[in-house]
């Protein structure tokens, strides 16, 4: 079996590309080469690994001699594991392409070897992650996700901003992180071991559960940025370079998925109780975060605002699949579970084109103000088309990829809540209320943000927009190409999905029917036709209105505006005014800062008149300040420890050894 | 006999959909104590702009004459799906008015980009207007659906609507009544009537619909008008369905029944246009939420 060397190399070429990058730190072109090289060549054999996995049907393992205490090398590649291998390999394949000729152009500014290096490890510790059988080995992984993610956060670290962004996502993924750890403790001392194997066979009791279960909720939300713990992602992504904002909010967030759908295919059949916090958590989010995106005025604070929000749809598809798992509907669970995981390809897949996208407008105009941009699909037509297929993907419409998966969610929620019984159908219908209020929200969000940076005429004397070279080009239309493919025909994928969504059932479980899936399956058929009929209608119609057009006059003129004379770009509609109604209406939930200074006169100059908005966080300024102000003041007095005096440190060491030999010689006696 | 019934229903949905908007304006100068424009009025306003030249501003894009065409092929799909007279249409599945709503959101996102792409801050105005009333539309229009599927007991459109019947309004007439009410709202809405939005009105502020397709011209222009058209046919013909749950069992009549019913709603909308102003704008959303309201309601009260 090729699977495991093809896993053990995969991993080794990235530690190596890693190793050289770090020393290569100076050397621009070869710290260039070498990162891309060994991430590419280390992409394709994880992605050659999955497949044989999935091809083959059985999942293998790979066991390493370690000397770790309680740790073991010990990995697993189930049709799970295959499933997010395949996604991190493959998207982070795209994104280091489009690294390459990107962060190039920042190479008399910065040293690339760092960014290749973390770069390199991120990638690698997400493979860990999904498939290690042991808790330590996973929460290494883990740790070395969360730095490596750090110090790509502080690429732009120079800079007071910059530095403060990177503290916050040090401080929340390690916040996270120690919910994880406690988690996996409670684990290995109810089981006696830290491998994943030994807690599936054990009984652990109801108690245990649920506080396995809270740990897992808060600290693998944590990273997958779901909404009472998603403070750092809006400051975070926006802060990286582009490709790596693409990892970061495309895959990295989702190991905390993972994470989550692992505890529950581990943890045996789930309580109810589960299905429904999880899709009220799944509601906030997903709610919040396209209400917050919409008031943002930066392009990718907004996308990143978004990636809760698709985190909140994923959740709310699990919580579906929880729901039918604890009310013994089997056919339920998979609908949830696909749609769910369909989602994080889905979401994988457009949010990683749009931040793309998002790099290249940076690249060529030097802003990500949304009110600054305007026009550009004419200079960039290329970025602007992809860019429209990842914002119609992403506000779930037809015939792309983003309907697919709702519309599963979507489906498995009208049956459960025409199904269940009485508490947990009310949770059915919260989640179609979701679903339609973010459905109209990001499409509000989406014909913004497109509208608003790609048409009407340029808001700002753009720099010499350059052309885009093919290495960010490509990388963008398989991607567009991949959201039209996978919303047209998602049979095909469906089907591979499959075996993913039953892994994630616990073994108690009984088996899916077989009827389910292919009903779920035929239905999938019928959007496929819908959407082929769609496209062969728009090509028919438009071949029309050709007819109809063709020999008769058609002529340009300046758009209608109702008879001024100095129409100036800074007259048309900009991003800010296009949301201001809708915020307007969710006011109580969204505390915009207005700022207007005006004066008094009748003919004010330009000088005297200035407006701004800024819509903060609600989480951050109401509870994470105060409860870390609360925090500082509280510990301050540990400060008196704490005053750089290396030799005090010293006494401390020794001091901590006597009394640590003490206490071991009181248990020997 | 299934498949003959369905075409020739759809295509003549597809052909007397226009008239609808004349019996409006008929009723509407009736009330007015004018003779009104003449029946066949709307296929003539399209044929004429089918025929003429189109002037386009220099500063769209390709956006702009593409976003009629994809709504009209949203439309066409939407009507596939509703049903024939009171048997289910040929194109009926599970969830099939989850993929009519979001064609509806296409198109709508084609129109609020088209609106944007002319540069033109009072179209700017009209998009972000449409997106704001869309939005709180789509909720009282999917979580009415929600209701109907809950007491139906089927997920798909044609379903729905021909298992309503007499003895259902019987026994739970308040449920279908709520919705019915809701969709009444959101037919409204969504077709840019009086008290959400005034068709008449030639002062671009005040407008939605109409100042987002002020620099759309010729054929483009037609499709424009036979969209609105067509899609006050779907969401009327729908909303004939559920309160009017009559059946002589003759798939033929019960369709000339339908044709003849929402020519009912017609009138109805323009009693209400003849009736009453616009609503102020800040008041919109209070309608719209209300009418999402009384779906939700419709929606526990079926959970009961």
């Amino acid at each position: 079996m090729a699977g495991p060397h093809f896993l053990l190399w995969s991993e080794l070429c990235f530690l190596c590309a890693a190793l050289i990058c770090c020393f290569a730190s100076s050397n621009a072109r070869l710290a260039s080469i070498v990162g891309a090289a060994g991430s590419i060549i280390g992409c394709v054999l994880g992605l050659l690994s999955a497949t044989s996995m999935l091809s083959m049907g059985t999942s293998f393992t790979l066991n390493l001699p370690c000397t770790i205490p309680l740790a073991s090398l010990h990995f697993k590649v189930d049709a799970l594991s295959a499933l997010f291998l395949i996604l991190i390999d493959g998207l982070s394949l795209l994104f280091t392409l489009y690294g390459v000729s990107y962060l190039y152009e920042y190479r008399s500014k910065r040293s690339l070897g760092g960014p290749w290096c973390a770069f390199n490890l991120l990638v690698a510790s997400m493979g860990v992650v999904v498939t290690s059988q042991n808790g330590v080995l996973f929460l290494i992984g883990w740790e070395l996700m969360a730095l490596s993610s750090f110090f790509l956060v502080m690429f732009e670290g120079d800079s007071n901003k910059g530095r403060d962004v990177g503290i916050t996502y040090l401080i929340a993924t390690h916040l996270g992180t120690l919910f994880l750890l406690v988690m996996f403790i409670l684990m290995a001392v109810s089981s006696g071991s830290f491998e994943f194997d030994a807690f599936r066979t054990h009984q652990p009791s109801r108690t245990l559960l649920t506080t396995l279960f809270l740990c897992a909720v808060i600290g693998f939300g944590t990273k997958a940025g779901l909404m009472p713990f998603h403070v750092w992602l809006p400051e975070a992504h926006p802060a990286a370079p582009s490709h790596v904002s693409a990892l970061m909010s495309g895959v990295m967030i989702k190991t905390g998925i993972y994470g989550i759908l692992r505890l529950i295919s581990l943890a045996g059949m789930p309580p109810l109780w589960w299905g429904w916090l999880l899709i009220g958590m799944g509601f906030v989010s997903a709610v919040g975060g396209v209400l917050f995106a919409l008031a943002q005025h930066d392009l990718k604070k907004l996308l990143a605002y978004h990636s809760v929000e698709n985190i909140g749809i994923i959740v709310l598809g699990i919580g579906l699949g929880v729901l039918g798992l604890g009310s013994g509907s089997p056919p339920l669970a998979l609908t949830g579970f696909l749609g769910a995981l369909l989602h994080v390809i889905n979401h994988g897949i457009f949010k990683g084109l749009l931040f793309l996208g998002a790099g290249a407008i940076f690249r060529a105009t030097g802003t990500r103000q949304l009110d600054e941009l305007g026009g550009l699909l004419k200079k960039m037509p290329a970025t602007g088309y992809c860019f429209l297929i990842g914002a119609l993907a992403i506000s779930g419409l037809p015939p792309l990829n983003g309907f697919v998966s709702e519309f599963l969610i979507y489906i498995g929620s009208f049956r459960g809540g025409i199904e269940l019984a009485q508490p947990s159908n009310l949770f059915c219908f919260i989640i179609i209320l979701g679903l339609t209020l973010i459905g109209g929200l990001a499409c509000a969000c989406f014909s913004k943000a497109f509208g608003i940076v790609f048409l009407g005429e340029p808001r700002q004397a753009v720099s010499s927009s350059h052309t885009l070279p093919p290495a960010m080009k490509w990388p963008m239309i398989i991607l567009a190409g991949l959201c039209i493919a996978i919303g047209v025909f998602p049979v095909p994928i469906v089907r591979f999905l499959l075996p993913c969504a039953s892994q994630i059932f616990p073994v108690q479980q009984p088996e899916v029917p077989f009827s389910a899936m292919t009903s779920t399956l035929n239905l999938l058929t019928h959007i496929t036709a819908t959407s082929l009929i769609l496209l062969l209608l728009i090509f028919f119609i438009f071949r029309l209105r050709r007819l109809f057009l063709g020999n008769r006059k058609v002529t340009s003129e300046v758009t209608w505006d109702c008879g001024y004379a100095k129409p100036t770009p800074r007259m048309q509609y900009t991003a800010s005014s296009f949301a201001q109604s809708i915020l307007q209406l969710f006011q109580p939930f969204l505390p915009s800062h207005k700022a207007l200074s005006r004066s008094l006169t009748y003919f004010p100059g330009s000088e005297s008149i200035s407006f701004s908005s800024h819509t903060p966080d609600h989480f951050q300024q109401s509870f994470y300040w105060p409860l870390f102000h609360w925090v500082d003041k509280r510990f301050s007095i540990l400060r008196r420890f704490q005053h750089g005096k290396m030799q005090v440190y010293v006494l401390f060491i020794a001091a901590a050894l006597i009394a640590l030999l003490i206490w071991q010689l009181g248990a020997v006696q | 006999m299934i498949s003959l019934s369905f075409a020739v229903t759809f295509v003549s949905s597809l052909a007397v959909a226009p008239l609808y908007l004349s019996i409006i304006n008929k009723t509407k100068a009736f009330f007015a104590g004018r003779q009104g424009p003449p029946l066949l009025q709307p296929y003539i306003d399209i044929w004429k702009l089918l025929n003429k030249g189109a002037v386009y501003s220099k500063t769209t894009t390709s956006i702009l004459f593409v976003s009629p065409v994809i709504g009209l092929g949203c439309l066409i799909i939407a009507t596939a799906f509703l049903p024939v007279g009171r048997t289910p249409s040929i194109f009926a599945f599970d969830g099939d008015f989850i993929v009519l709503a979001y064609l509806f959101a296409l198109m709508r996102f084609f129109f609020i980009i088209a609106a944007l792409d002319t540069g033109s801050s009072f179209e700017g105005m009209g998009a972000s207007r449409e997106a704001y009333f869309a939005t709180l539309t789509e909720v009282a229009f999917i979580l009415g659906l929600a209701a109907m599927a809950k007491k139906t007991g089927t997920l798909c459109l044609s379903g729905m609507l021909t298992q309503i019947s007499g003895e259902m309004w019987k026994q739970s007439g308040g449920i279908l009544a709520l919705t019915a009410s809701s969709l009444f709202i959101v037919l409204l809405s969504e077709c840019a009537r009086i008290p959400i939005d005034d068709p008449n009105t030639h002062l671009e502020l005040t407008m939605i619909h109409e100042v987002m397709v002020l620099d759309h011209s010729g054929p483009d222009f037609a499709l424009i008008h036979y969209l609105s058209c067509l899609k006050f046919w779907i969401i009327g013909s729908v909303l004939v369905r559920m309160v009017l749950p009559a059946t002589v069992h003759s798939a033929w009549l019960d369709q000339a029944m339908v044709f003849a019913a929402v020519a009912g709603i017609a009138v109805a909308v323009g009693l209400i246009e003849s009736s009453m102003a616009r609503l102020k704008l800040n008041t919109v959303p209070q309608l719209l939420v209300g009418a999402s309201t009384l779906s939700a309601l419709a929606l526990l009260l079926g959970l009961r």
